[in-house]
């Protein structure tokens, strides 16, 4: 990076500071929710490092703890994700270089710094993307790794309500992904699914089946 | 190698994927608007699944117990604008609590 590109990359780092505490304390949610799970410690702190996507990591542990199977943890993450593929097209003519600079720099694209960069407008700027992004990930890796770390001392997770925490933190996560009505209707319909499907097949398949919750939403642009 | 390994190091190696698509082949082109619409309601859909997974389920039923605390607990923190790792701190609380007085 030349030195001119530093000045962006510092605003941006500014500009998050505030939202860091918050992003840590997340981050330690996660590592004892993953050590809830019976995810490891450093599993976890691996999977903040190279996913560094809050709802799918949850989600993974969540469908681990459940015994909802390693494909169905899998596919479910992915899906959550798939977000990316057009966050990441709006924001791609401000990249520049090789192929691997390129990689490297989209993993600090997230919905924090896509949205604090100006992403999806004119105004859009890669060094303050990467300066939000870089602090966020710092932020989201240490707070996994001080939770991952304090959970390993958990005995009962349902003694100390852990899984109550899970419902109420997938709770808020639909809360910031609504959109108006269309993301309602998909939420719901999602949820409806899942219910519908839990009494007759194993812990997982509700999840993915939940995709088609999308259709709600969809029909109602028409 | 344990599953938890497993879905770690698939989730990693997808989700790198996924957000390199954009800003490494994919410069200067974006998808169709209703494509984008469509990916943006995945998350709800599959996080309101998550909901009914972890507030809901038990095995193959569901039932109400000491998790709804955890799910009120997150309905309010989304309706007075709390961050994230307050839901997490007040669904636990809610939910032992519960557990404990029944």
């Amino acid at each position: 990076m030349e030195r001119s590109e530093w000045g962006p990359v510092r605003r941006g780092v500014r500009v998050v500071a505030p939202l860091l505490p918050a992003v840590f304390a997340l981050g330690a949610s996660f590592g004892v929710l993953a050590r809830a799970a019976r995810i490891g410690a450093l599993p976890a702190v691996v999977m903040s490092a190279t996913t560094f996507a809050g709802s799918s990591q949850v989600a993974v542990a969540s469908i681990l703890g459940a015994g909802g199977g390693v494909v169905a943890a899998i596919v479910a993450a992915l899906l959550l994700n798939a977000r990316y593929v057009p966050i990441g097209m709006s924001v791609a003519h401000g990249f520049r270089g090789g192929v691997l600079r390129r990689l490297g720099e989209a993993q600090l694209v997230v919905d924090e710094s896509w949205a604090l960069s100006g992403g999806g407008t004119a105004r859009f700027d890669r060094g303050v993307l990467l300066g939000v992004g870089g602090a966020l990930w710092a932020a989201w890796v240490g707070g996994s790794a001080v939770g991952a770390v304090a959970g390993t001392a958990i005995g009962d997770p349902s003694a100390l309500g852990l899984d109550g925490a899970f419902a109420a933190l997938f709770v808020a996560l639909v809360g910031s992904q609504l959109r108006g009505r269309r993301t309602l209707a998909a939420a719901l319909a999602g949820a409806g699914i899942a219910a519908l499907l839990t009494p007759f097949v194993p812990p997982g398949i509700p999840i993915l089946a939940a995709t088609a919750g999308v259709l709600a939403g969809w029909r109602r642009t028409r | 190698m344990s599953a938890a390994w497993i879905a770690v190091l698939a989730v990693g190696v997808g989700t790198v994927a996924l957000k390199a698509v954009g800003p490494v082949g994919l410069a200067g082109r974006s998808l169709p608007p209703r494509l984008t619409e469509l990916l943006g309601m995945l998350g709800p859909a599959l996080l309101a699944a998550l909901v009914v997974a972890e507030g809901f389920a038990s095995g193959r039923s569901l039932v109400l117990d000491a998790r709804l605390a955890g799910v009120a607990a997150g309905i309010v923190s989304v309706l007075v604008r709390a961050p994230l790792w307050a839901a997490v701190l007040v669904g636990a609380v809610a939910t032992a609590l519960v557990r404990l007085a029944s």
